[in-house]
């Protein structure tokens, strides 16, 4: 058969600046967007971060600039408890949604995943374009919420009601804060659901000749997967998220009971139960986790394998993994409730459900351990932060056998232990698989090479920050600090544990501080980069078989034929350590 | 290359932080304590060698495998370690956590006796109360229309009602030490969380319901209970202390707790 042509989803490349970069439906431009997006917010969420270390050790400190962004919040340029919190919400949520949802599944599997699996676009360009802008609508919002009066909201990304239900006699920020806050997960839910229903056509539908199921790269296994997650858990949140509001705005009573007194007020709801909030939040909020770090280990996988020079290490084992982790994820949400007052039995079962999912995640170590044995690496920047990424998975994973056993979770639970875990691995792991993310594709996006000398410095520094960081929250936890305080002064205990959080303080701003050449890189690099040739990084998959940056239609009209999986590396009797996925049969046979 | 010493490093010093306690729980005060040190101790050691052996063999193969010109293997994988690894990590995983069970079902399915000490505690933005029966046994009727902190009284207790008379309100808990204790813990606003350090006990109070937790301390000592679910602005705030009496000391605080109530009721 003759190279296959394409009459479907062609459309021909825009004009005008605002069709073209604006209100783009070319999935290169909404992955750009999306990882901008991301970008913007990561740097938001972690100055509200180091906002937050900076209060905790200097409680009482007066910053004249505090007063300025927060004229109550921080009256006289003393931060207020209160301020703190909702710092810490909104940190929380920009972090969770707008980074780790946002960058390594809209962003990079936007960009990428029909040029990996040979399409010329997603399956529905307009959604596509819809779901960019409705999450740009959602991150406008949300931060709209530190511009009410009361300020953002302080109930954490978790907004366990009644504190999320019951307005504003419950604190400062709890009443329009809140409510904007609610609005702004609606709306994400829903771009969350039309990107996933496109990313599932797309995998579907779209994949080039030959482009078997098991020949797909371990990245677009986990976007396809993730997007599954996106549908099934978002539609759960919105429902609840749509139940919350109600209960804020139209007097119903889904999550609150009869007898609440707040603030000196008796209430006039019945019927509803907290414990429902929990059940529904945590359905969407497990796997929510795996959103964000299925996509980080797809590409860790990929890294490896490339720069490695290796096949995948049991590349079937991987992707039966990926799909038990998804599968799994569902199945154990209650391990986030042991101490909820929710059935011990049924805390019992979702220990040994969660203790079962610990294996897939086993399984991808151990083969990205296989995939290096007996390797050549090359020790590029993303490579770096691919291996990065396995040791802070096996370091963040670790402590999660202590957190799903109910019984540790007696006294574990909402320690800094927990916040030291989650970090690690859904903020930290994911983060670098972000990173490598962007090292790796960055010459496909913008045509031209990021500095490595720069590249490596960053991942570096960072690698030792996030670890000095993260590390010492086991520590405190164990001394059973608890999360969520805005100072540590009440507590005789707490004091002790001072000088382990001024020196958590100081790693936090020397890591933030060290972004800034990331930064630096990025946009440097975007003007005066090397330019990228076509497959910088000798790899195999299809997205190195056009030219940096792609045209718009990927292919130049011509959709790839795939002959095979997307990791031969070091093939015995090639003339050459890789074989494109397109590259025909018999050209490769004559070269052996 | 320098990134193996450093995963190396790490592995090493988080190893020893915990090997040598530098940071730690506090002494436990009963047996469950103790019971629950055992078995962090057992995850800890399981955990703490596959943790460590990771990370020495990712650094491992960092400096291994480095680029010094020899090709790679061409290899797939290997379905017998597939399967071998696959079931030492699932046997390990599901081990510990049925082992732990035990642990859990002390805590919460085991009963407490009957003539176990009976305490209510009830959580609200941002402090903590609590009450016991007094003589009569017997909870007193509340109606939540006679909450008045200010006046002493944010149970809501009703005097009309002589089970409420004797019920002694405090806001810190005070219990005999080697006497079973049943709590039901309540909140009236929000979730807060009853949390003590040395008896590694920790339970959400939920509105709309009430949720039993029963242990026994051992040691005397006074030991803080920090609020540990956010529940506002004062959450840092949310203090009060578990004093732990001799049952000698307990039976006086008791009787000059009841003393007071009956010159406050005197007309």
């Amino acid at each position: 058969m003759s190279s296959p042509v394409v009459h479907h989803a062609v459309h021909a490349a825009p004009r005008g600046f605002l069709r073209k970069y604006i209100f783009s439906t070319d999935h290169k431009v909404i992955g750009k967007q999306y990882y901008l997006l991301a970008l913007f917010s990561v740097f938001v969420g972690m100055l509200l971060s180091v906002l937050m270390r900076f209060h905790m050790i200097y409680p009482d400190a007066k910053v004249s600039w505090f007063e300025k962004l927060w004229p109550t919040g921080a009256a006289g340029g003393i931060m207020t408890p209160e301020l703190y919190l909702s710092l810490m919400t909104m940190h929380g949520t920009i972090m969770v949604f707008f980074v780790l949802t946002t960058a390594p599944q809209s962003g990079f599997g936007n960009y990428f995943l029909p040029l990996q699996i040979g399409a010329e676009d997603m399956a529905f360009p307009v959604i596509n374009m819809l779901s960019f802008w409705t999450t740009f609508a959602a991150l406008v919002v949300l931060l709209a919420a530190f511009f009410v009066p009361g300020g953002a909201p302080l109930s954490g990304w978790t907004a366990y009601p009644p504190l999320s239900a019951v307005g504003e006699i419950a604190g400062p920020g709890q009443g329009t804060g809140q409510t904007l806050w609610i609005l702004s997960i609606a709306l994400f839910c829903g771009a969350s659901l039309m990107g996933a229903i496109n990313f599932i056509a797309t995998t579907i539908d779209l994949r080039a000749k030959g482009m078997t199921l098991m020949r797909m790269p371990l990245t677009c296994w986990a976007w396809f997967v993730t997007a599954i997650l996106s549908l099934l858990g978002f539609a759960v949140l919105l429902a609840a998220g749509i139940l919350l509001l109600l209960d804020r705005v139209a007097g119903t009573s889904f999550f609150l009971p009869a007898g609440l007194v707040v603030n000196d007020q008796i209430l006039n709801h019945k019927g509803g139960s907290p414990l429902l909030w929990q059940h529904l939040f945590w359905f969407f909020g497990h796997p929510e986790v795996y959103i964000a770090i299925l996509p980080g280990m797809g590409l860790t996988s990929t890294v490896l394998s490339v720069f490695a020079r290796k096949p995948i290490f049991g590349y079937r084992a991987m992707v039966y993994a990926i799909l038990a982790i998804g599968f799994l994820g569902f199945l154990v949400w209650g391990h986030h409730m042991f101490v909820s007052g929710m059935n011990p039995y049924t805390g019992i079962a979702f220990s040994v459900l969660t203790m079962t999912i610990g294996v897939p995640s086993a399984i991808k170590t151990f083969n990205w351990i296989g995939t290096l044995w007996g390797s050549r690496i090359r020790f590029t920047t993303p490579m770096l932060f691919a291996l990065g990424f396995v040791s802070l998975f096996v370091t963040g994973g670790i402590s999660g056998i202590f957190l799903g056993q109910p019984a540790l979770d007696l006294y574990l639970h909402d320690t800094y232990f927990v916040v030291g875990h989650f970090h690690m691995i859904m903020g930290v792991a994911a983060i670098f698989g972000i990173f490598a993310g962007t090292y790796y594709w960055f010459p496909k996006m913008y045509g031209r090479m990021m500095n490595e000398t720069l590249g490596k410095i960053h991942f570096y520094l960072t690698f030792i920050g996030v670890y000095a960081i993260f590390t010492p929250m086991h520590f405190v936890g164990v001394a059973g600090n608890p999360r969520r305080y805005a100072d540590f002064k009440e507590f005789e205990f707490l004091g002790q544990l001072m000088p382990l959080h001024t020196f958590m303080t100081h790693a936090a701003f020397f890591t933030a501080a060290v972004q800034l050449i990331f930064l630096f890189n990025f946009f440097w690099s975007m003007k005066k980069g090397a330019r990228a040739p076509v497959n910088p990084w000798e790899a195999t998959t299809l997205e190195w078989t056009v030219p940096s940056p792609p045209p718009h239609d990927n292919f130049g009209g011509r959709l790839p034929e795939v002959y095979r999986g997307a990791y031969e590396y070091s093939v015995p009797g090639a003339d050459k350590d890789y074989l494109m996925q397109n590259e025909p049969v018999a050209a490769a046979k004559t070269q052996e | 290359m320098p990134l193996a010493f450093i995963v190396w490093a790490f592995a090493v010093v988080i190893v020893y932080v915990f090997l040598a306690r530098l940071w730690w729980f506090p002494p436990p005060i009963n047996q469950h304590g103790i019971t629950y040190d055992q078995h962090f101790l057992s995850t800890l050691l399981v955990t703490g060698v596959i943790f460590f052996l990771a990370q020495l063999a990712l650094g491992y193969v960092i400096i291994r495998y480095r680029d010094r010109g020899k090709p790679a293997v061409y290899s797939h994988g290997n379905n017998k370690l597939e399967a071998l690894w696959t079931s030492a990590a699932a046997i390990l995983f599901i081990g510990a956590v049925l082992a732990s069970t035990r642990v859990f079902a002390g805590v919460h399915l085991a009963r407490p006796p009957e003539n176990a000490l009976r305490v209510e505690v009830l959580g609200k933005q941002f402090a903590w109360s609590f009450r016991y029966p007094g003589p009569d046994g017997k909870f007193g009727r509340t109606d939540i229309k006679l909450i008045n902190d200010a006046a002493g009284n944010p149970f809501g207790l009703d005097d009309t009602d002589p089970a409420a008379r004797d019920d002694i309100v405090t806001s810190s808990l005070r219990v005999p030490a080697g006497t079973p204790v049943r709590l039901t813990l309540k909140s009236r606003d929000v979730i807060h969380n009853f949390f003590v350090r040395e008896l590694r006990l920790k339970q959400d109070l939920v509105p709309g319901m009430e949720i039993p937790l029963h242990f026994q301390a051992d040691k005397t000592g006074v030991y803080e209970i920090p609020c540990s679910e956010l529940c506002g602005l004062g959450h840092h705030q949310m203090r009060s202390t578990l004093e732990v009496l001799t049952p000698e000391e307990f039976r006086k605080w008791e009787q000059a707790q009841l003393e007071q109530l009956r010159q406050l009721q005197q007309p």
